[in-house]
Formats: structure tokens, C-alpha cells, sequence
């Protein structure tokens, strides 16, 4: 602000013209109102004064990639912070190409958090390596704890679930999914104290071992704010109705498992707690669910938003039935064993849909034949305008499908297609599927993540980075012909800051291309392609603020077999494993 | 820069691959080629009997389409048996049956081949592979979900040994012959003895009521026992440990994971097994 611009007022003294026009306060008043993080990093470059102003009042913070700054650095800019999420492993680490013990251990933040937030509340992390020790010295270092979210991490067992339970006297939320932990017990659940009653959250879906039903029972009644419980699939059906009218108040159920063991009393009991539940607004779980027990679901289907049977192999017949009650289904999580028909009756009841994800029941058989093919996919986009995120495995499909799919479709946010069977062409032309990634990137304006699968040439990844200017991140497997491909992806797509590609032919020019660009960008994964350790010294060379590190195969070729490169403002790691070379 | 062939597992790579592809259609059409044809006794192929030139690969792709650039012929020939089947195995299997299905064409070169057709000489090949390339992390389904699959299949198929059919034995004593019936095809209690009444008739397994059975299984279950007690029968089964069990006690799904096989007793005989059939048939008798 330019104070001789400025018609100063009477009283005024003119140093004061040279701060900022807000008093401090207010502007912390005013940034502390800003919750995005992408807001608040773009807020922090206006000046020092609202760089100052944001810091101070940052209390939640954001890292997806634990390597891409210290805690020290964090420590020293933010001094308020009360909830963290962080994210640790490259993403292809969900798919065993990453080896273990590759790093991303939460210790080293827990160190500098006990030391600067004591008043931590929340920690989230995906695929981060988790100890049983620090869970513990979590659980004793930070008094307020609240918030405890595990996704995809591993290296802990039930023993550290255990020490959260038996220490965080004010949790409110307990969220283990899908981690690579050791079940030993499930005796953690018995740890809540006997007057512990603060929890909300409870997902413990993906854990197998038996936990007391009488302590849950008990601990559900307690919590009368419950409204998220996700049980696992030892809790059975007569057990889940005990549940179940302890807290109607639920708004998203796991249940257990759906095998038939209930007499007809019971069967009616548990009807009757469904139809109880009227906020009910996601159902997950339904292990072993058949056409026997499903109808007890229907009365609690009515204002369903999400349905998520990824762990349930129903047929069409059944699934069809279910589909019905659920008019107001804006997710659906489905296995392939719905096949077509399932997926045509959900083109048919489910008009407001915007998310489906398709699993494959069986992604390693080679002689199955059956699954959903293009058809289906087809179906639901013709009814389902509203759809935006899709992730679909299949073993066919054909340029003209999906050119149909996304002209039915055109607000697709998310577009992950997944053709099990790599490189394999159009089924019916024989052509590859560089028309079919065309037509997405051309329609759906608005495409942020893509993942591309079947026969392409390097004209997809021509058609990816002419349209796909939204593109944020991409993931590219057995796919193009030569360097060019990545080339056009790295200068055409303004927005892209995850790259991640296996088995591809890209070579050292390719990734010299991107030379302007990784520093923009979040990170780059590239395995199994052509590039060569020369080609990563000289990228590490002239871009001294990337990490640019490579795990290589047992041989001694020059190949890089497996290169992560990401921007750092916290130098080359230093807890990086012997098979992990920084360049 | 040449792609490691080892990760050239269906010809992407364009420059060797294109030279090698010309020739190997051009001399593959004309069948008179050398190159080719020292290859042919080994290379499996799906071809109709009698025509040599023309067929589809084991491997899913078309020798004869020229249209496409990225014929992977080369893989085969190149590296005989190597190739496209290398890369699977038992972990990371892929569907190939599907691969080359254009139903359109009419021409010999696209063959439709039978998904089972191509199953069975695929376990051959496998079969006689000693060395193969696993692909890891393909398909991308998370370890988490992979893992809860692989346990629900080994479930499945522990108990069951086929998901799709259960065949087991059905004997009556004093029947001359026994029976068989697949018991996953019936869905509760009411429906196997209807079945099996129906299959043992002949023999006189006596009156039984044929009023509406209740649907749930509680109620199912006793209304075994009270067909089978207006007659000398009843119903047992032997379990998975080999023991002689009451048909009826467990629910229908333990049940059809545990039977072995099926018989039908003479109540005289099922001492200890059902005392309240036994009763009930004395007082009858």
C-alpha cells in the first residue's frame, strides 16, 4: 500500500501508513476463517504480514509427502498446529513395488510434535511405517488426543491399537483401514477405560481378529455421539442387532458378517433395528451377504448416499433386489460379480449417482471370463449423468464404449480404467485404445486424475497433454512407444503434479524433459521403464532441490529400475535404506 | 535405447519390434518362409486343422492383421516359447481369452477361439515353463484387498473344492443303488428333502406332508424331522470329520461346507442320532 497515494487522515501518524492496512488481529481473525490449504499456501505469498498472519493460525496441516519437509522445518513456521495429516510411500507401495522398510516412519514427527504441539489433536497418515512404540509414545505424549487415522500403513500391531485406547482418555475418532499390521488380538477393544464415552468414530472393519462383543456393546452405549461404526466380519448378525439399538443414531454402519444364523424372531428384531437407524447414510461390510439376509437393509436404504459392497461378492440377482431401495445413491463400491446386469439396474435406479468403483473379484484368474465388460459401464452412464469419479477393472473394452461413456458423462473428475489384461487392444477393432483416452481428455474438461490401461501409442499421451489441462495426476502402465509420449504429457499438462508410471518405454529424454517441470510437481515415479542411473545423475545434478532417488534390481546394469523424484525443501533423506540411492 | 526384453512382455517396443514384424507377416502370409516356418512346430497355435499359415497365437494376437504395428509376433518368434505367457503366472495371472475376439471379422485371419480352448493349451504351455516372469503389483488391487480375496478363495475352496457344485452321495438303506445330488443347488433344508424324497420314492420313504414349508430356517430344519418321522427314515449326514451327523442341527450354509455325503437311515438304526424321530415313528409304527 503506497502511503502517498493516500490521503492521510488528520490524527494519523504516517508510519503507521507504511504496515498493512488490518491490524494483526483482524487479519488473523480473517485467515483463521480460511480452512483449504491450498487457500492458505496461496494466501502466505501475499506478503510477510499475511505470511505472518497465516502461520499463526494454521492449525491444521497438510503434507503428502513426509519427505518434502522436515519437522523441524514445520515445527519452526507453524507453532499452532492441532491436526496433521501425512502421507508417506509412493502410491505403487500399495502394490508391493515398493521393497519394505523404504522409510516414512512417523517417529521422527512424533519426536518434534511432543516437543512443539503438545495439544496435537488429530493424526492422520496414509502409508506411513507405524511401530507399535510409537503409538504408544503417542498415545502418553499429547494429553487432547482426538483423532487417529491409519490407512494403508503398516509396521504396528493390535498391541499399539491397544496403548491409544488404554491412554487417549478424549478420542473421539479410531479409523484402522486396510493396514499391513500384525492382528494379534482383539482384546484393545477391552482397553477403552469403563467410563470412557467420547467416541464417534469406530472402524476396526478390516481387523480379524475377535474382539469382546460385550465390551463393544457396552462401549456403544456409552458413546452417545457414536456416528460412525464399522465393525469387523466376526461381529454376526444377532451380535450387529444388539448394536444397532444401542445407537439408531449411526450414520454409517460396517457391519459384519451377513451369514444366516438367525432364528425367525431374530430376523425379525434385526429388520426392525434397520428400520430404526433413519440417518443411516453409509453401508459397508456385508461379508458373506446373500439374498437370504439382505432385505433386512431395505428400511435403512431409503436415504442411503453410499453403498459400499467391495467386500461383498453378491450376484446380479440379489445386488438388483438391493438397488432398488437405494434411489438416493450418490457412491457405490461394487465387485465385478454383478456383471453387466447389476450394473444396467444401476443406470436404472440409481439416477443420482456420481462415484462407482467396479473391483475385480478375481484380478489373478486367467480362465475366468465373466466380470463386467463394456457393456456395463456403458449402462451406467447412460443413466448416471452426474457421474464423476469412476474406477473400473474389466478385462475388455472398446474405443467406442467409452467414447459413448464420456459423452453420457462428460463431468468426470476422476477417470480410472483398468484393462486387467496389459496392452491389450480394442476387443472388437483390434486397434489401440488412444481413441478411447482421447475422447475423455477432449469431453471431460474438468479431468483432474487419470489412469490410462490397455494398448496405447504415444498418441494418448499426445491427446493427454493437448486437452488435459486440469490433469493433477496421472498413472501410465504398459502403455506408449516412445520418449515423445512422456514428453507430451510433461509440457502439455500445466496442472499435473503426480506422475506415476511403470513398465513404459521412456528413457532418459523423456525424463530430461521435465527438467522445468518437477519442481512443480509433488512427485515422480518411473519403474520398469528405460531410464539409466546417467540419466539420473544428470537430472539430480541440474536440479539440486529434487531428490532424485533410485532402488535398483539385483543386477549391475546401468538401468534404474525403480527412480522417485520429488521436490524437497528439507535436502536428501537421511533415513534412507542401504537399497535406496539418493543421486 | 533398447527396452529390456525381459519387460517387453507383448512387443511395445516399436524400432526392433517393427523390422522383425514386417517380416515375419510377410513370410507368414506366404507360409513359405524358413524364418518362420523352423518356429512353427514349436509356436502354438489355435488354427483350424489343415490351415498353416493362418491362426491365431496362443497368445492372443493376430499373426495375420497387418494393421497392427505393434504385432508382437516378433516376441514369439524372437524368443520361442518366451513371451507373452512368461509374464504370467500364478500371481500375476491375465485374462488372454479375451483378447482377440473380433466378431465381426469373418475373415480366416481372425479366428474366434473358445476361451476354453485357449485355457487349456495356456496350462500347457505353463505347464512345460520352468523359468517365467512374474508381474508384480498387476492388476493394481491394493495388498489389503488382494489378501482378504486370496483368503476368501482359499475358504472357499478348502471346504467345497469347486465354488459352483457340491455332487455327494446319497444312500438309502436297503436301496439297491445310491444316488447322487449336488446340494448347492438347493437353498435350505425343505428343498434337499423334497429332492431327495422325490429320487428315493420309488422306494417308499413313506407319507409325507407336503404343506407349505416355511421359508426360514429354524423352522425348516424341525419340519426335516417331521417329514421323515411319519416314516422308518431318517436323515443323516457324515461331516467333514467323518462322523455321522443329524441332518438339520446347523444352519444350511455349515451344513453344505461340512457334508460329505447323505444317508438315509432307518430310523431302527439311528439310536442315539434322533431319539424324538425314533419315538414318533414307534408310535406311528
Amino acid at each position: 500500500m503506497n502511503p502517498t497515494l493516500k490521503k492521510p487522515r488528520e490524527s494519523v501518524d504516517l508510519s503507521e501508513l507504511t504496515q498493512s492496512t488490518f491490524p494483526d488481529e483482524v487479519l488473523e481473525k480473517v485467515l483463521s476463517l480460511v480452512q483449504s490449504h491450498k487457500d492458505r499456501n496461496s494466501a502466505s505469498l501475499v506478503c510477510k504480514d499475511w505470511y505472518n498472519a497465516e502461520r499463526w493460525t494454521r492449525t491444521k496441516l497438510f503434507i503428502g509427502n513426509c519427505y518434502s519437509v522436515s519437522p523441524e522445518i514445520v515445527a519452526r513456521r507453524f507453532p499452532k498446529i492441532k491436526s496433521v495429516t501425512l502421507k508417506g510411500k509412493p502410491r505403487f507401495s500399495d502394490f508391493n513395488l515398493v521393497p519394505e522398510n523404504w522409510g516414512a516412519d512417523i517417529q521422527a514427527w512424533l519426536d518434534v510434535f511432543a516437543k512443539v504441539y503438545p495439544f496435537l489433536e488429530e493424526l492422520r497418515l496414509k502409508r506411513m511405517a507405524v511401530s507399535d512404540e510409537s503409538l504408544e509414545f503417542l498415545a502418553k505424549s499429547f494429553h487432547g488426543f482426538k483423532v487417529l487415522s491409519l490407512l494403508s500403513c503398516d509396521g504396528f500391531s493390535t498391541d499399539g491399537i491397544s496403548s491409544i485406547a488404554a491412554h487417549c482418555k478424549s478420542l473421539t475418532e479410531l479409523d484402522i483401514q486396510e493396514n499391513g499390521m500384525d492382528d494379534i488380538s482383539g482384546s484393545w477393544l477391552s482397553c477403552f477405560p469403563d467410563d470412557f464415552a467420547s467416541l464417534e468414530v469406530l472402524n476396526f472393519a478390516s481387523l480379524n481378529s475377535e474382539i469382546s462383543i460385550d465390551a463393544l456393546e457396552r462401549l456403544v452405549s456409552r458413546c452417545k455421539s457414536l456416528r460412525v461404526l464399522k465393525v469387523n466380519k466376526n461381529v454376526t448378525l444377532s451380535q450387529l442387532q444388539r448394536l444397532l439399538v444401542r445407537a439408531p443414531q449411526l450414520i454409517e454402519l460396517g457391519t459384519g458378517c451377513f451369514l444366516p444364523d438367525l432364528t425367525s424372531r431374530q430376523y425379525a428384531e434385526l429388520e426392525s433395528a434397520f428400520s430404526n437407524c433413519k440417518n443411516l447414510h453409509t453401508i459397508s461390510g456385508l461379508w458373506e451377504a446373500t439374498y437370504r439376509y439382505l432385505p433386512v437393509l431395505y428400511a435403512a436404504c431409503a436415504s442411503l448416499t453410499f453403498l459400499n459392497l467391495s467386500y461383498a461378492t453378491i450376484r446380479s440377482g440379489e445386488f438388483l433386489k438391493l438397488l432398488a431401495h437405494c434411489p438416493s445413491l450418490r457412491r457405490l463400491w461394487v465387485f465385478d460379480t454383478v456383471k453387466d446386469e447389476g450394473l444396467e439396474a444401476v443406470g436404472t435406479s440409481c439416477p443420482l449417482l456420481e462415484e462407482l468403483r467396479v473391483f475385480p473379484a478375481d484380478p489373478f484368474e486367467e480362465d475366468i471370463v465373466h466380470g463386467v465388460t463394456e457393456s456395463g459401464f456403458v449402462a451406467v452412464s447412460a443413466g448416471c449423468p452426474k457421474l464423476q469419479y469412476v474406477l473400473y477393472f474389466c478385462r475388455q473394452m472398446t474405443n467406442a464404449a467409452v467414447a459413448t461413456i464420456v459423452r453420457n458423462c462428460p463431468d468426470f473428475t476422476h477417470f480410472r480404467l483398468c484393462i486387467m489384461n496389459p496392452g491389450q487392444p480394442d476387443y472388437m477393432t483390434n486397434e489401440p485404445m488412444d481413441e478411447a483416452f482421447g475422447a475423455v481428455v477432449k469431453t471431460c474438461k474438468k479431468l483432474q486424475r487419470l489412469s490410462v490401461s490397455g494398448l496405447l501409442t504415444d498418441l494418448t499421451f499426445e491427446y493427454i497433454g493437448r486437452y488435459a489441462k486440469n490433469l493433477e495426476t496421472l498413472s501410465v502402465a504398459f502403455a506408449g512407444r516412445s520418449d515423445w509420449g512422456m514428453q507430451c504429457v510433461l509440457e502439455g499438462c500445466s496442472k499435473l503434479r503426480k506422475l506415476e508410471i511403470r513398465d513404459c518405454p521412456f528413457g532418459n529424454a523423456a525424463l530430461l524433459s521435465g527438467l522445468e517441470k518437477y519442481e512443480s510437481m509433488r512427485c515422480l515415479w518411473m519403474s520398469a521403464c528405460s531410464v539409466t542411473m546417467n540419466g539420473c545423475r544428470l537430472l539430480a545434478q541440474e536440479r539440486p532441490r529434487l531428490n532424485v532417488e533410485v532402488i535398483k534390481d539385483e543386477n549391475s546394469d546401468d538401468s534404474a529400475d525403480k527412480l522417485y523424484v520429488y521436490r524437497s525443501v528439507a535436502g536428501p533423506r537421511r533415513d534412507a535404506p542401504p537399497f535406496v540411492v539418493t543421486l | 535405447m533398447s527396452v529390456p526384453l525381459e519387460h517387453d512382455y507383448i512387443g511395445l517396443s516399436e524400432t526392433s519390434l517393427m523390422e522383425k514384424s514386417s517380416d515375419k507377416i510377410s513370410s507368414s502370409s506366404s507360409s513359405s518362409s524358413s524364418s518362420v516356418l523352423n518356429l512353427k512346430e514349436t509356436e502354438l497355435r489355435l488354427g483350424l486343422p489343415g490351415s498353416e499359415s493362418v491362426g491365431v497365437s496362443l497368445f492372443g494376437k493376430d499373426l495375420e492383421d497387418k494393421n497392427l504395428g505393434f504385432n508382437s509376433l516378433s516376441n514369439f518368434t524372437s524368443r520361442t516359447k518366451r513371451g507373452f505367457s512368461d509374464a504370467i503366472d500364478a500371481s500375476g495371472k491375465w485374462d488372454l481369452s479375451i483378447n482377440c475376439r473380433s466378431e465381426a471379422d469373418g475373415e480366416k485371419q481372425n479366428l474366434l477361439f473358445s476361451p476354453k480352448r485357449s485355457v487349456e493349451e495356456k496350462k500347457s504351455v505353463n505347464a512345460s515353463h520352468t523359468s517365467k516372469t512374474q508381474v508384480v503389483g498387476w492388476p493394481p488391487v491394493r495388498s489389503f484387498r488382494k489378501n482378504t480375496l486370496a483368503t476368501k478363495k482359499n475358504e472357499a475352496e478348502g471346504k467345497t473344492g469347486s465354488s459352483n457344485c457340491l455332487y455327494v452321495k446319497v444312500s438309502m438303506d436297503g436301496a439297491p443303488y445310491l444316488r447322487k445330488v449336488d446340494i448347492k443347488t438347493y437353498s435350505n433344508y425343505a428343498d434337499l428333502s423334497s429332492a431327495l424324497e422325490k429320487m428315493f420314492s420309488c422306494f417308499s420313504i413313506g407319507q409325507c406332508a407336503s404343506d407349505g414349508l416355511p421359508g426360514q430356517e429354524e423352522l425348516s430344519e424341525t419340519h426335516l424331522m417331521d417329514l421323515l418321522n411319519g416314516s422308518e427314515y431318517v436323515l443323516t449326514y457324515e461331516d467333514k470329520d467323518g462322523d455321522w451327523m443329524l441332518v438339520g442341527d446347523v444352519p444350511w450354509e455349515m451344513f453344505t461346507d461340512s457334508c460329505k455325503r447323505l444317508r438315509i437311515m432307518k430310523s431302527s438304526e439311528a439310536i442315539g442320532l434322533a431319539p424324538r424321530a425314533i419315538n414318533k415313528s414307534k408310535n406311528q409304527n
